[in-house]
Parts: structure tokens; sequence; C-alpha cells
């Protein structure tokens, strides 16, 4: 009897420990989120957005540093989306069960473990060096591109196998090409989910910090990029250079960049999210 | 001429497939040609077994090992922060919890995985080793305790997400013959569910530790740039990551060794998480047969 009193003790008090648990990770979140908050939104100001990179705490602002990530983010996904989508479809369409695309499904399985700033020193060979692109924006988003295609990749995969065969044996049926059905029939139907995934990997490639600075992206950069091949500063790599100077002001200055990337990276988390269950919702097969 | 376009296209998404291969075909190319050069002027035995790692000083001394105790020190610090929480947080979550709640918990832990990791460095060196500080004396402003823990918070909804699929997996007649047993919902979760998606949860672990080996920002900030042989988690040291970083950030001659050192450094790093993957791979397929 004392036996059973005390495994139902134990199995109500997990309850609890387990939801201790899962709230202490948010909880953790919650408090620096607000710690954050508190630093750095007293700084920012149309000034902070607006103002060059400077050695005075009070005057710098991080104008180079969102105009790079803003290039960074559209050069990566003109080169990673066409190249990731595609490769999902033939993986997926096309070459499903020859070799050729089980050597490729095993290699991308590995590439997405592969640290980070290991394509950095990839990028920094390849792009800056032997491509002489030099350190900038374009050889900068051509390493991200590599970084994030297997995300991409597997998102496409995941959404076309959501689509079923009916639709595609329709097509057929009506005298339609593989690339017919694909390109009218299955494309639109699983876009929702594609674009889901490549906002997400977007997203990632926004907050890199370690590939670039291997790549070679300066942390003071005094004037806005105009062209892909200048160089350039990213948002992170701005918030890392602040972070890393002993002054105050400077750790405030990094607490207000926060806000920004966190914004950035929160909307686009948020819209990923709004359009997956908007797609869920509307395709129900 | 259908026909024909119809080839083109599959020629065109075949190569954009290819892409993937040549990018690991880059990467080992890469870090084999520079590491080359490197061991060339370095002997292997020095770099697996000095005790020092000092390229950037007049008296440069080449051992990988204080670079390869101050990652396995950070990481192991990292898991034992994460796997207890993780999959405590997945079996409450598998087993206890209601479907609204659950529906409201996990896109709120999943969040904890958006933020970018210079954040988490940020918070690591402002809010935790202050913390820290406060009742650990002889702890330094950069220290590996601070680094780890954050890196643990950091890897949580990794573990606890995968370990929730393996145990999701389980097929429900064993939870129901424990319960036709009499056990209760506890007894059922640890000394069932849990041995029964082992292989699952260990999978979890093992792409953990390959995140936390991997992990950079976090470590460059919050951990130092002082390579040193030390398994005191209140002292400062410096990862396989952060020394790449380091080199980096400053003006190393191309095509010197010190500069090729990024690239030892680098393809270490790249055995060590292949190894970890690959690993995870293998135990996945034997646990996916297992419940087939």
């Amino acid at each position: 009897m004392r036996d059973m009193d005390r495994n139902r003790i134990i199995d109500n008090a997990f309850r609890y420990v387990g939801l201790f648990c899962t709230a202490l990770g948010i909880i953790v979140l919650a408090v620096f989120l607000g710690d954050i908050l508190i630093t750095g939104l007293t700084r920012i100001d149309w000034s902070f957005l607006t103002s060059l990179p400077s050695r005075r705490a009070a005057r710098a602002g991080i104008l180079t540093a969102w105009t790079g990530t803003a290039w960074i983010l559209g050069l990566t996904a003109l080169i990673a989306i066409p190249l990731g989508v595609c490769a999902g479809i033939y993986l997926q369409e096309y070459g499903a069960r020859s070799r050729f695309a089980r050597i490729i499904e095993v290699n991308i399985a590995n590439l997405a473990g592969v640290p980070s700033v290991i394509y950095g020193l990839l990028g920094l060979q390849i792009f800056v060096r032997t491509l002489h692109m030099g350190n900038s924006l374009l050889a900068g988003a051509f390493t991200l591109a590599l970084l994030i295609l297997p995300t991409i990749i597997v998102a496409t995969r995941e959404a076309l196998k959501a689509v079923p065969a009916t639709l595609r044996e329709a097509s057929y049926g009506m005298g339609a090409t593989r690339w017919q059905t694909i390109r009218h029939q299955v494309l639109p139907a699983a876009s929702g989910g594609i674009l889901t995934g490549i906002i997400l990997a977007l997203s990632r490639a926004v907050g890199e910090t370690a590939p670039l600075i291997v790549i070679g992206a300066l942390a003071y950069v005094p004037f806005v990029a105009e062209s892909p091949l200048d160089e350039f500063t990213v948002l992170p790599i701005q918030i890392f250079n602040w972070v890393s100077r002993p002054q105050e002001a400077f750790l405030v200055n990094a607490a207000a960049a926060i806000i920004v990337l966190l914004a950035i990276t929160f909307i686009m988390n948020g819209i990923a999210v709004y359009l997956r269950n908007r797609w869920q919702k509307k395709v129900s097969w | 001429m259908k026909r024909k376009g119809e080839r083109i296209v599959e020629g065109v998404l075949a190569f954009s497939a290819l892409v993937t291969v040549l990018t690991t075909v880059g990467i080992i190319w890469v870090l084999v040609s520079e590491s080359w050069g490197f061991f060339a002027a370095v002997p292997l035995k020095d770099f697996l077994f000095d005790t020092e790692w000092t390229p950037l000083f007049a008296q440069k001394r080449y051992g990988i090992l204080p670079l390869l105790s101050g990652t396995l020190l950070t990481t192991l610090i990292a898991i034992l922060t994460a796997v207890p929480l993780g999959i405590v947080i997945a079996v409450y979550l598998s087993e206890y919890a209601s479907k609204k709640l659950r529906n409201t918990l996990k896109p709120l832990l999943e969040v904890l995985a958006a933020v970018p990791t210079v954040v988490y460095g940020f918070f690591a060196l402002t809010v935790v080793t202050p913390f820290l500080q406060s009742f650990i004396p002889g702890i330094g402003s950069f220290n590996a305790l601070s680094a780890g823990l954050v890196m643990g918070i950091m890897i949580i909804p990794l573990i606890s997400s995968l370990s929730e699929d393996a145990l999701y997996a389980v097929p429900r007649s064993l939870r129901e013959a424990s319960y036709g047993m009499g056990a209760t919902r506890f007894q059922t979760a640890f000394k069932v569910i849990v041995p029964a998606a082992s292989s699952g949860i260990m999978v979890s672990i093992i792409l953990g530790i390959a995140r936390a080996v991997g992990e950079t920002m976090v470590v460059a900030i919050a951990a130092g740039q002082q390579p040193n042989l030390t398994f005191d988690p209140r002292e400062s040291v410096e990862t396989i990551t952060a020394y790449i970083v380091q080199v980096s950030l400053g003006d190393v001659e191309h095509g010197s060794v010190e500069y090729r050192t990024i690239f030892a450094a680098g393809i270490t790093l790249f055995i060590i998480t292949f190894l970890l993957n690959n690993l995870s791979f293998w135990l996945r397929r034997k646990f996916q047969q297992k419940y087939a």
C-alpha cells in the first residue's frame, strides 16, 4: 500500500517538475529579452539607425550594418532559392530511386551537420581567394547560400512529398509531360511549404556571424555598400564587435543592435509560421 | 522538340543537386590542401601531443590539445545542462502535457532555437557571467562555465524535439501493456517508453554534442581567447572554433604557417563533427528498423 502511495506522489510530482523544466527555458529567454529591452531600447532612435559607425559609442550607428544585412539577405536569396528549389525538385521528382540521388541525399545530411565556421573556411579559399571576389558582399552571399542550401532542399522535398499522387496522375492523364506536371500542378500546390522553408533558412542566414568573420567581413565599414563587390559588415558582426569592447556604452549599443536583429529574425519566423498555418488550413488532402 | 526541352530542364535540376556534392568536395579539398602545407611545416606528432598552442606568439608551439580540451569542456557543460532538461521536457510534453498546453509550449521553446548565436554570446557575457560571479569565487570574466551553460540552453530545443519524436514513435501497445499492469504514468514513461526510445534519444544527444562542438560565437564571446589546457570551468578557455574566429579577425599573412593553422584546426573540427553525425545516422537507421 505504501509503495502505491509513493508511486502516485512521484507521478504527480513529475507533472510539476516537467512543467517547471519546460518553463525554465522559456523563463530564461524572457529574462534575457527583458534585460536586452531595458538596456537597449532607450538607445534606439532615428540617428542610431542612420549613423555610420564611430569610435565614440554615443555617435555610433548601425546604418552600414543593417544595409549590409539587407544586401546579404537579398543576394543570398537570389543564389540559394533557385539552386535549393531545383535540387529539391530533382531529388524528389526525378531521381527518387537512382544511385546518384541516394549519394546526394547522404551528402546533404552530412552537409547539414557541418559547423558554420567551416563554411567560412570554404568561402575564404574558394570565393575570396580562388575566384578573386575579395571580402565582398558577393563572397559572403555565396558562402551563406551554400550554408542554407541543405535546409531549403529538405523543405522543398517535404513540401513536394505532401502533394498527393492523384494530382500528378490527373495531369499525366491529360497528356502533360513530367516538367509540365511539375511546373503547373505540383509546384503551385507545394509553394506554401517551400516558401515557409525558404524564409526559415534565410532567417538563419541573417543571424550567422562566424562564417562571415572568417571570409573577412569587416567590423568597421565607414560607407554604405553600393554594389555586390563592396566590402561590408552585417548586424551580427557589428554586435560582436561592440560586445568585445570593454566600455559599458558599447554594450548598450550592442543591446540596441540586438533588438533590431531580433526584430528582423522574429518577423521572418512569424511570417514563416503564419504561412505554414494558412497553407495547412487551405490544403487538406 | 518538347522532349529536348524536358531533357534540358532535367539537366538544370540535376546540376543544382550536384552543387551540394561540389560543396562537400570543396570543403574537403580546401581543408586537406591547406592543412597539407601546415603539416609539412609542423610534425603531426607535435600537433597531436604538444600541450601548448601559441602560433601567434614569438615562441611558436602547435599542440592542438589546449583547443581540444577547451572545446571538450564547454561541450561537456552544455550537454550536462541540455540533456537532463531536454529529456524531462520531451517526456513531459509527450506523456503528460495536454494537447493544448503542448501546442502552446512547443512553439515557445522553438523560439530559443531561432535566436542568433551572437545574441546568446551577449547573454552569456553580460547576464550569466556576472550572475555566476556573485556566488562562485575565483571565476573570471571569461570562463568556460558561462559559455557552456548558455550553449546548453541554446540546444535544449534540439534535444527535446528530437527526443520527443523518438518517444512518440514508440508503439501505443507498449504504453497500454504497462498501464494494464498497473504502472503509473511516471513508471511507464521512465521504465518502458524511455528505454524503448533510447536509441532515438541517443541520436538527439549525439547531434546536440555535434552542435556544441561546432558552435562558435557563444564561446568566442564568453569563454575567452586563451588556449588553456584545463578542466576547471571557472577558467578562460579557447575552443577550436573561437581560435578560427580570433585569427580571422587579425592580420595574418596569407600562405604563412600561422594562416594555415586555421585549416588544421578546421579539419580537426570537421573530422569530429563528421564522425558524430555519421554515428547518429547509423543509430537512427537501427532505431527505425526496430519498430518498422
